[in-house]
């Protein structure tokens, strides 16, 4: 039995061989299997792409019909879940166009046993989320007459988070070399050493103060500890992984983040090209829509074999083609005609879009195939 | 303190606002202030705003105090008597106008029955919302609002009689129904308004059922017994003009009959409506390209007209002719002058048009639809009583689009031809459906309005029984003998050498961006690029520079501009837009140089 399927191991992917084995019974006759495996092996190859086939334009055709639908639902979406995320087209698009700053970042952490229970999820969110001396500070003031800033504390705030004066201040000293600080139970007055300083300098220092780093990770704004299935997790608002697979309570396997730039940054491009999958096909589905995996994932493969992620615009992807034509036939023109004249640039027409151009077969599909022998 | 602005700009403030705002009101009722200025209390702000700017939206209210009108049975008297007029009403402060603002502060009562002492003012009709067209929907309370906006737009857009001197006038695009008939369910406005003067519709049969599919997705199939009878019978009017302008230099344009050696002849044959005058005869049967108004204008470069030049021989021919794709007879010949005194040629051409399939009609509720099939009368079902519909509607209209006064329409419709009366259906004071159908029980008929119907092909009686009734249908001006196109060879860009754009031009329907993909994913290459060759072109190559050589039909010789003709020039097949890209890419200074190589 084993042999049988060893013989089919290289004419089959992996995963179908898998799902043969979990649903064939073990008692199927040797004939029966091979009858099976051999209708399965010209399934298999029936549903491969022909050669010529043009998938990319399918796969472009087959995201973006459903796509138009999309918009109109966006609106009613927003909101609903219990964290503001994008969601929907400016979601896909956002993903697609490659772009570094999103405009939620988020996080969802995966606790290891025992905190995925439920033990501490309180504390351990409240630890990971980043407190900045604005948020524990009530005011600041300048103090124009002595040229001091004077900043009151709000004692409630610093408990809830878990901080004392002295860190606090410890952790300000750094930030304002030349002042003396004096620090009581729910004030700190900071006054220059130097007699130069002015008012100029004194208002960037406090602007500079309002976003010392105190605690937590830096960049999560916010946190929401959730259950979900019958597991706590913390879901936050703002992204840092490297920073939160470091620490030991963090389940590292599962926890993910929507920036697939970390991802790509922290675990490397095929983690990231994997992520940009996950969270194109999660919109799609989010919205009841029926689009093929395959098709994001020949996207994300485009975006991602260079090793960096490309996103689909005319700084990325479009930048790539090898045609001078097809490059100019998609925004810029003057750019690329101007930079192709400068250093002579060949255009082999090899691809579809130069050859629409000049009136050409284009060579997908019946136009692909021509005369091996020379005809002479 | 509250302040007061006047026309938004502030001008003071006052202790009172409350009574302040009473008092004006008092006073503008009293005739002491104009009764064009408004007075609004905003209780937020507890600020008071006076607007007296032209533009604001306004209506009129009846004034109500301690939950009575201040019109009584005497004013109504009186007015019906013509002893008073709508100025006498406003001058007395029994009714006055409201904008938006000042509304805000009132209560209004809908209609008298309701009124409580709380209540500032009366609609003088609840009609009285609703804007014209809108107001001329029957039972327009029974529709879904956007159904009667829909209805109301619809009816801007039908073919009726529009003015009654319509023959003396040289009106643009002119639609004219024939057989005009008053509705006989109507509202209040139809009389108001005088409808019955210029009517826009017909009374037809209408049958709620469905026709062998072709009523599916809102069409409608018409009775070839009802068109021969004049249903939907309109005419086209469309005047063309010419005048005889004057250029510098004393050169006019001249109306007459083309001389042969003018530049640009067409033929004999389309001059032959023409008479003496270089005018076209009035009832003369013409089609496309048929000239009406004969014309040749004097050469247009003057530099070009020395004195060896023979003058006639150079004239430019610009005669008018009728369109692409038009037809019809001439109506009406005007011969007068512009502003500027030079002589002005009119020609209207008119073109009687039956309904078609495509032809577009509504009822008033927005239920449009387009003709999908005309069917002889003698296969249309009919009913017991021998009736055949006019038109039949599907029934898959109905329920998601809610136009119950659709059917209401239909019954009152059906009561008022039997019973030979119109029928009242003004919006919120319509007749009541109930005593509709009850009267339509004493007429004989099936109080629910449905019927027995037979299919008219083979007489068997049809297992369900057919909503039945009349109801007042609308023919609407989009007719598909005006959009109506198609083409194989035609016209083209001097540019690009593409096809033109657009109906008026004569066409292509242009295979877009979109549309070029789906030939890709289906790898029709070949396909694809047939259906890009309208502006395809052979270009000799230079094999040489890589330039674009020329060809000399005459001496059947290429030669190279720039290398001569001992070098080998081979032509390839490419679209002109190619080449015209090119040609700019030259005149920037960049060397588009082809490597031409062979494809097999």
């Amino acid at each position: 039995m084993g042999d049988l399927y060893k013989e089919y191991m290289d004419k089959l992917p992996a995963r179908v061989m898998q799902e043969l084995k979990e649903y064939l019974p073990g008692s199927v006759s040797q004939s029966k299997l091979r009858q099976v495996l051999d209708k399965t092996v010209e399934e298999y190859e029936e549903s491969k792409a022909a050669p010529g086939e043009c998938i990319g334009n399918v796969s472009a055709e087959s995201i973006g019909e459903p796509g138009t639908q999309m918009t109109l639902n966006t609106f009613h979406f927003a909101g609903v879940a219990e964290m503001n995320v994008t969601v929907g087209l400016p979601r896909i698009i956002e993903i697609l166009d490659g772009r570094k700053e999103l405009s939620t970042p988020s996080m969802e952490i995966y606790l290891n046993k025992p905190y995925s229970q439920g033990k501490d999820i309180k504390k351990l969110a409240l630890s990971v989320k980043e407190t900045l001396f604005n948020d524990i500070a009530v005011e600041f003031l300048i103090n124009i007459v002595d040229l001091s800033i004077t900043i009151v504390l709000d004692r409630g705030q610093m408990k809830s988070v878990g901080l004392i004066p002295s860190t606090v201040v410890n952790a300000m000293k750094k930030q304002t070399k030349g002042y003396i600080v004096k620090a009581d139970s729910n004030e700190i007055i900071l006054k220059s050493r130097s007699k130069d300083v002015n008012l100029n300098n004194l208002y960037n220092t406090k602007e500079k103060l309002k976003k010392v780093h105190l605690k937590g990770i830096k960049g999560v704004k916010q946190v929401l500890p959730v259950k979900r299935g019958d597991e706590f997790m913390i879901i936050t608002a703002g992204s840092n992984l490297k920073e939160i697979l470091r620490l030991d309570f963090v389940d590292s396997s599962r926890t993910v983040t929507n920036n697939v730039f970390e991802i790509a940054n922290v675990l490397g491009i095929e983690a990231a090209r994997q992520a940009i999958i996950n969270e194109v096909f999660g919109v799609i589905e989010n919205q009841g829509l029926n689009v093929d995996i395959r098709h994001i994932m020949l996207v994300a493969d485009t975006m991602c074999t260079t090793s960096v992620i490309k996103g689909i615009t005319r700084y990325g992807v479009v930048s790539e083609k090898s045609s001078v034509l097809a490059r100019a036939s998609f925004e810029t023109p003057i750019k690329h005609i101007i930079n192709a004249a400068l250093v002579g640039e060949i255009d082999f027409l090899e691809s579809v879009v130069e050859n629409i151009m000049i009136n050409q077969p284009v060579p997908v599909g019946t136009g692909l195939p021509t005369l091996v022998t020379k005809v002479k | 303190m509250s302040e007061v602005y006047l026309n938004n700009k502030l001008a003071g403030e006052v202790d009172n606002p409350q009574e302040i705002v009473e008092q004006f009101r008092e006073q503008r009722r009293k005739g002491e202030i104009s009764p064009n200025a408004n007075i609004f209390f905003n209780e937020l702000t507890k600020d008071v705003y006076v607007e007296t700017q032209k533009g604001r939206a306004r209506r009129p209210l009846i004034v109500v105090k301690d939950g009575r009108p201040l019109i009584t049975e005497e004013h109504l008297k009186k007015l019906e008597k013509d002893e008073m007029q709508w100025q006498d009403l406003l001058q007395e402060g029994l009714i006055e106008y409201l904008d938006a603002g000042e509304e805000e502060n009132c209560y209004v009562a809908f209609i008298e029955d309701q009124l409580t002492p709380d209540h500032t003012h009366l609609e003088i009709s609840p009609l009285s919302m609703l804007g014209l067209t809108a107001s001329l929907v029957p039972y327009g309370n029974f529709n879904q609002s956007t159904r009667l906006n829909a209805g109301a737009k619809n009816q801007k857009q039908a073919v009726g009689f529009y003015a009654a001197n319509f023959s003396v006038r040289m009106d643009m695009d002119v639609n004219l129904l024939h057989y005009p008939q008053k509705p006989i369910v109507q509202t209040m406005m139809h009389d108001i308004w005088n409808f019955d003067q210029h009517a826009a519709g017909q009374n037809i049969v209408v049958a709620i059922m469905s026709y062998k599919g072709y009523n599916m997705e809102d069409a409608i199939v018409l009775n070839r017994g009802s068109l021969d009878r004049g249903f939907g019978r309109s005419t086209y009017y469309r005047p063309s003009l010419a005048e005889e302008l004057r250029y510098a230099g004393g050169l006019v344009d001249e109306i007459s009959i083309p001389d042969k050696d003018v530049k640009g002849y067409k033929s004999e044959k389309d001059y032959r409506f023409l008479e003496g005058d270089g005018i076209i005869y009035p009832e003369a049967v013409v089609r496309e390209g048929d000239v009406i108004i004969g014309k040749t204008s004097p050469p247009r470069f003057l530099s070009s007209l020395d004195e060896y030049s023979i003058a006639s021989s150079t004239r430019r021919e610009s005669s008018v002719a009728l369109r692409h794709g038009e037809k019809g007879i001439i109506d009406f010949v005007l011969i007068t002058e512009n502003e500027e005194g030079n002589r002005l040629i009119q020609v209207r051409v008119r073109d009687p048009r039956t309904p078609e399939i495509g032809d577009k009609f509504t009822s008033r509720h927005g239920q449009k639809g387009v003709v999908g099939l005309i069917v002889p009368a003698e296969d249309m079902p009919f009913s017991s009583s021998g009736i055949t519909p006019d038109i039949i509607f599907s029934p898959h209209g109905i329920p998601s689009r809610m136009t119950i006064a659709h059917l209401i329409e239909l019954l009152g419709g059906k009561v008022g031809a039997l019973s030979g009366r119109y029928i009242n259906g003004t919006t919120f004071d319509a007749e009541p459906e109930d005593a509709l159908r009850k009267e339509l029980l004493n007429l004989g008929f099936k109080e629910n309005g449905m019927e027995t119907f037979y299919n008219g092909e083979t007489g068997e009686r049809m297992v369900a029984q057919i909503y039945a009734g009349n109801m007042y249908y609308l023919k609407l001006k989009h007719m598909v003998a005006n959009k109506l196109h198609s083409r194989a060879r035609g016209p083209i860009q001097l540019l690009t050498r593409q096809p033109t754009e657009g109906r008026a031009k004569e066409g292509g329907l242009r295979l877009g961006e979109m549309e070029k993909d789906t030939f890709i994913a289906h790898g029709a290459s070949l396909l694809l690029k047939e259906r890009f060759d309208s502006d395809r072109t052979i270009v000799p190559v230079c094999e040489e520079c890589g330039l674009i050589a020329v060809s000399d039909e005459f001496r059947n010789r290429s030669y190279c501009p720039l290398c001569g003709d001992t070098v080998e020039i081979n032509n390839i097949d490419i679209s002109y837009a190619f080449k015209l890209i090119l040609d700019e890419f030259k005149s920037l200074g960049i060397y588009p140089k082809l490597q031409l190589e062979s494809k097999y």
